[in-house]
């Protein structure tokens, strides 16, 4: 099996602090790469950086590569080897395969199932490809990992369930209204969270935002920033008559909104639904209002429930993926057995022989007229001009050269005779 | 012959009907959308089936098939699977395939064990007004009945929502918005259909008897089942009756027409008997 090495840090094995401080930006990629492809001990390589997580996956030719990868992070980062190598993980050859399609499949992310990494993979992979550094080998490899991702989102239920509180609130937002462009969100204070339940809001294309804030100029700072309006606090019981979702994560001690209050706006606003997320503690939301027609209330603790029930469900769904990763990795591991130099000949003899006796086997059925002898003589002159027709081929694949990508050839003698058909379907 | 030919067209509708039945409950748990697919084009198909088997049957009896209580449980069953298509097409929500390929089920099955026995011609069944009313009022009960369908999904997810536990049909329905406006599309046209319906009803009871009403116990509760539409729709307009209320509404109204259909010409009598023996 190649060499395939990688080398990385993740949310898992180093703070913050670390992770920053050795990632990689598209520009610093590109760079680290045509650095790195002089390499002569280096075939192939792709660097991998986001906030969770900065991995270079390569294939070497020859032992010591970690130590100058280990170097050159420590040169091109400015940061002693000393301070990141106890969080390095190395994986090599199946390892390496598996770790890559985990990742990709998203099994490795802090928030299992998130569907950004794949993203983040392809344009990783997209800068090697410019680069030129990613050949044969890891062409294919970050190909599978592709197919693999879709798989794995598509067959089993990992990405479904929103599984942080800001997505469980949209979740709920969506079950509970059918068009959230149409929709008029207010945020009653500026806590963290509420402003990212907001920014969710924005990306699934809510309609208006109304920010309400006790001091009056924080609101007009983030109605800005939402490209919304501001309201006055005393003005958000009448704003209930025409919003829908309000987001509540004010520092108050009582509740800022009360049963009577929506009660009354329900009858105002022909009881349209109108959803409360309750993002303050202690509570801004009478509980109470609940219990009214049309309207719903969802404190932190309810939306906690929901993401637990989530995460519940999606760990179920994880085993799945792991199993299509193992698959994967098996099916992988097979393509890079075949090739090696026997297993490619022994394919390609096996196809020519298969054509060589169907050919045969169809035109002798219609020459009745023909003795046995003769008939075995056409054999046999079919066999000799297949033979003689592959044999140069087989001779150049036995012998590349050592100066030549052996890989890269028999990649393409596998392509060219469409000896993977049978792992492709 | 054709009696024969049309009531094993029946059957194999029956037997398509039961699948999608079964491809629904499947769909319920595993929720794959080829198996959905395939639960909705098994209707389909028992539709045009049934379509056929109906047309057979009144090509022999020279009539709407609609003389006895098997000819009318079928016609009805026949009129929900076609409106349950064009909802279907219209609104593709999803989970009310599993609402309408039990009723068709639990209707053809009714149809097929109860005892057909073969009315005496009469000529009452017969001329333009009894065909439209008859088709119109089986059409809007459909229409109604598909409501009362999507106003049970509302219920369902509503109560996961509302108990802050959405529980296991939260990821199986979609959101309450679009069921409440599912329902009341149906209501709609439903009580439209069935508006046409009564007035092609009196106006052929004027033909037939000489006078619009008679108070014959199947014109009142229609009449009643009509009332709680209107008041309903009323109410949605003018007081923002929607969500919850309406969809409780919607099964209450939708109880009152089968009570209509078969409860009082099982068990009151009245003229409109003579479709139910």
């Amino acid at each position: 099996m190649p060499n395939i090495i990688l080398i990385g840090i993740n949310h898992k094995t180093a703070p913050v602090a670390l992770r920053e401080k050795l990632s990689f930006s598209i520009e610093e990629t590109l760079a680290a790469l045509e650095t790195l492809k002089q390499h002569p001990g280096i075939k192939e390589i792709l660097i991998f950086s986001t906030c969770n997580r900065t991995e270079i996956l390569y294939v070497a030719s020859r032992s010591g590569t970690v130590d100058t990868l280990i170097t050159f992070l420590s040169g091109s980062k400015q940061i002693s080897p000393s301070e990141f190598v106890p969080a390095l993980y190395i994986l090599r050859k199946e390892e390496a395969i598996h770790h890559l399609f985990r990742v990709a499949a998203s099994l490795d992310s802090m928030m299992v199932g998130e569907p950004q990494i794949l993203g983040q993979i392809k344009l990783a992979y997209r800068t090697a490809v410019k680069a030129g550094t990613s050949k044969v080998l890891l062409n294919r490899m970050m190909h599978k990992s592709f197919s693999l991702a879709k798989k794995v989102r598509k067959e089993t239920g990992i990405g479904d369930n929103a599984v942080s509180i800001s997505y469980a609130a949209i979740e709920l937002a969506n079950k509970i209204f059918s068009d959230l462009s149409t929709k008029t969100v207010m945020l009653l204070g500026a806590g963290e969270m509420a402003e990212l339940a907001v920014e969710h809001l924005i990306s699934h294309n809510v309609g208006q935002i109304r920010v309400s804030n006790r001091t009056f100029e924080n609101a007009v700072a983030l109605a800005e920033r939402f490209n919304g309006r501001a309201l006055g606090f005393e003005e958000r019981v009448d704003a209930l008559t025409e919003v829908d979702i309000i987001i509540s994560s004010t520092g108050a001690t009582d509740y800022v909104i009360t049963a009577d209050q929506v009660k009354k706006a329900m009858k105002k606003r022909k009881y349209r639904t109108l959803f409360f997320i309750d993002i303050a503690v202690p509570r801004d939301i009478d509980p109470k209002i609940n219990q009214l027609s049309n309207v719903y209330v969802y404190d932190i603790d309810d939306l906690k429930t929901v993401v637990a029930s989530n995460i519940q469900q999606r760990e179920q769904e994880t085993v799945k993926a792991e199993r299509f990763v193992s698959e994967a990795v098996i099916k992988f591991r097979q393509w890079l057995d075949s090739l090696a130099i026997v297993p490619t000949i022994k394919a390609l003899n096996e196809k020519m022989t298969g054509i060589v006796e169907m050919e045969c086997d169809k035109t002798l059925s219609h020459l009745s007229h023909l003795a046995e002898p003769d008939k075995d003589a056409i054999r046999r002159m079919t066999q000799a001009i297949a033979t003689r027709a592959i044999h140069d081929p087989i001779m150049f694949l036995k012998h590349t050269g050592g100066h030549r990508d052996d890989s890269l050839y028999l990649n393409v003698a596998r392509q060219l005779f469409n000896l993977d058909m049978l792992e492709n379907q | 012959m054709g009696v024969q030919t049309g009531n094993t067209l029946l059957q194999i509708a029956f037997l398509l009907y039961v699948s999608s039945l079964a491809g629904y409950l499947v769909f319920l748990v595993r929720q794959k959308d080829r198996i959905q697919k395939i639960s909705f084009y098994l209707i389909a198909m028992g539709v045009g089936i049934h379509l056929a088997g109906m047309l057979t049957l009144g090509v022999t009896i020279k009539g709407l098939p609609v003389q006895n209580l098997v000819q009318s449980l079928s016609m009805a069953a026949l009129a929900l699977g076609a409106m349950f298509l064009y909802v279907q097409y219209k609104f593709n929500l999803k989970m009310l395939g599993l609402f309408a390929a039990l009723i068709l089920s639990i209707t053809m099955l009714s149809a097929l064990v109860l005892p057909d026995t073969q009315a005496p011609p009469n000529d009452a069944f017969k001329g333009v007004w009894f065909y439209c009313h008859i088709l119109l009022i089986f059409a809007g009960d459909a229409a109604l009945g598909l409501a009362c369908g999507a106003g049970i999904l509302y219920l369902l997810q509503e109560k996961g929502i509302k108990a802050r536990n959405p529980g296991f049909f939260f990821k199986r329905l979609p959101s309450l918005d679009f069921l409440d406006d599912v329902s009341h599309a149906c209501i709609t046209t439903g009580f439209f259909l069935l508006t046409l319906g009564l007035v092609t009803g009196f106006v052929y009871a004027k033909v037939l008897w000489g006078h619009f009403w008679s108070w014959d116990f199947k014109e009142v509760f229609s009449l009643g089942a009509w009332f709680v539409y209107a008041v309903l729709l009323h109410l949605r307009f003018y007081a923002g009756w929607r969500g919850r209320k309406s969809a409780i509404m919607t099964i209450v109204g939708f109880a009152i027409i089968v009570f209509t259909f078969l409860g009082v010409n099982l068990f009151l009598g009245g003229h409109h008997q003579e479709f139910t023996k």
